[in-house]
């Protein structure tokens, strides 16, 4: 390519629809990758730094990790995974799931993690928010939110505990509240739509990313390209991909050429 | 050889010091401005506030150490906050001096893009680096040579290569030679890397950037001058 030749308009232009990320989700379990449908239901898979590192050279954007008993025990394995992880994985580590505190990120931090993301302990003391915003920085603080649908059709619900218990909270209000109190970011699971591949909560994305104006994760039910050119239409960020990568129905790479193809701005 | 890597309690440093690592060098990880000063090669990594930032290199009596080592010629490589804590100032929760290595000031990342649209703050993506001077038609450069920005950072970078950024404020030199690459968010430029003589700036973090950002790094580590 002659640099002269390339237009600075276009890259303007271009630059008004920032690149979409793919994020590949790796929800661990006692050290191993698991997948499940709707959090529930979960089937080993193996050691989730091997799938990490073939998600890195097949040039992934990000890593997630997502520690889903910590919560209910109260505790987070995942520390030498993640160890592990930064020693060949050079993309952005983030790592959820039972995170009770400033100490307990700090931990996590140290351990080679970008940043945290925080459900349970939010919902149960959203000071927690504010003080990880305030002392690393809100890019670290991601408020990681799991929607389900009310049954009556009225919204969505945010649920807590890997998707098993209910906050009463109006998710679309709570990540409101969640970027107020500091969040930087916002990782949107729809629980509904989890491990389905049937394709995402749209009308959940496009409502959560106009309510707020730092950068949205969606995660849940992501069957391939279509999906996530359809949650980069509805405004996301980022979208979360697992079972697809993880079942080697397709990877990164030729995720990435498809969504491109439809259009969507994304980095191969 | 041996990179030191400065430690003020803000930053992810084992990702540094794993992909200095890589690179097939020895990080040293320190908060003393002894190490400072006898260090041959210098990286400031850094997320989170500017002024927490500054408060935890005067706490650990950095500064000086710091701006004395860097006007010495001894190569420095600042990422991300440590990038913007480079220049004179910031507005983050009201003005703070910074080192004052690249004149200028940090200031946040508006909430509008050009066409008064809300674009999304902090700015997180990845995202191409293109020479400063892309604008101007006649240039003679092009595709086979290695060096496509004038930096000797970006040696075998393509423009368009894509780096990770994570941040809601942008440094503003006041000095376009000080630029030595661009990107682009919402319609309007942001300097993405600084350098000025031997003091190199990244807004972005190369030791997350995959392969581009890995020889970013490596071609930082190059300017290590063995102790005569």
């Amino acid at each position: 390519m002659i640099l002269g030749q390339m237009n600075e308009d276009r890259l303007i232009k271009d630059s008004m629809r920032p690149k979409v990320r793919l994020v590949a989700r790796l929800d661990v379990k006692n050290n191993y990758l698991v997948k499940g449908i709707h959090l529930e239901g979960l089937r080993k898979m193996g050691d989730p730094n091997i799938y990490a590192t073939d998600y890195y050279n097949q040039g992934i954007d990000e890593i997630l990790y997502m520690d889903i008993v910590a919560s209910l025990y109260n505790r987070n394995s995942l520390g030498d995974i993640i160890k592990r992880a930064t020693e060949d994985v050079f993309v952005p580590i983030a790592v959820g799931g039972g995170l009770r505190g400033i100490e307990d990120v700090r931990g996590t931090l140290r351990l080679g993690a970008d940043k945290v993301t925080i459900n349970t302990a939010a919902i149960k003391n959203e000071r927690i928010i504010s003080e990880v915003a305030e002392t690393f920085g809100s890019q670290c603080m991601v408020l990681s939110v799991e929607a389900k649908r009310r049954p009556d059709a009225m919204g969505w619900e945010a649920y807590y505990d890997n998707g098993r218990e209910h906050s009463g909270k109006d998710a679309i209000e709570w990540v409101r509240r969640g970027v107020e109190l500091g969040a930087g970011e916002i990782l949107l699971t729809s629980v509904d739509q989890e491990g389905t591949e049937h394709g995402m909560d749209f009308e959940l994305i496009s409502k959560v990313c106009a309510a707020v104006n730092v950068p949205v994760i969606v995660s849940g039910g992501c069957g391939g390209a279509p999906d996530i050119a359809a949650a980069a239409l509805s405004g996301a960020s980022a979208v979360a991909v697992a079972s697809v990568l993880h079942y080697k129905k397709a990877d990164a790479r030729s995720l990435k050429e498809q969504t491109l193809a439809k259009g969507v701005n994304m980095r191969l | 050889m041996i990179v030191t890597i400065i430690n003020y309690g803000l930053s992810n440093l084992l990702s540094m010091s794993r992909a200095v690592r890589n690179l097939g060098h020895e990080p040293v990880v320190t908060s003393a401005p002894k190490d400072v000063d006898k260090a041959e090669i210098l990286i400031l990594p850094g997320v989170g506030a500017f002024k927490d930032g500054m408060d935890g290199l005067s706490h650990l009596e950095l500064v000086e150490p710091i701006i004395k080592k860097a006007r010495s010629g001894c190569p420095l490589l600042a990422i991300c906050l440590g990038m913007q804590m480079l220049f004179d100032e910031s507005d983050e929760f009201g003005v703070t001096k910074g080192l004052g290595l690249i004149p200028g000031r940090v200031e946040r990342i508006p909430d509008l893009n050009v066409r008064d649209e809300r674009q999304r703050v902090p700015h997180v993506s990845w995202n191409g680096l293109y020479p400063p001077d892309i604008g101007f038609v006649d240039d003679p450069r092009s595709e086979g040579t290695e060096d496509n920005f004038g930096s000797t950072l970006l040696l075998g970078a393509q423009p368009g290569d894509e780096v990770y950024f994570i941040h809601s404020f942008e440094g503003k030199p006041v000095d376009n030679r000080h630029i030595a690459a661009v990107t682009y968010y919402g319609g309007r430029r942001i300097c993405a890397i600084v350098s000025n003589d031997s003091v190199f700036g990244t807004q972005f973090h190369p030791e997350k950037s995959g392969a581009v950002g890995l020889n970013i790094l490596k071609n930082f580590l190059s300017l290590h001058k063995s102790p005569s």
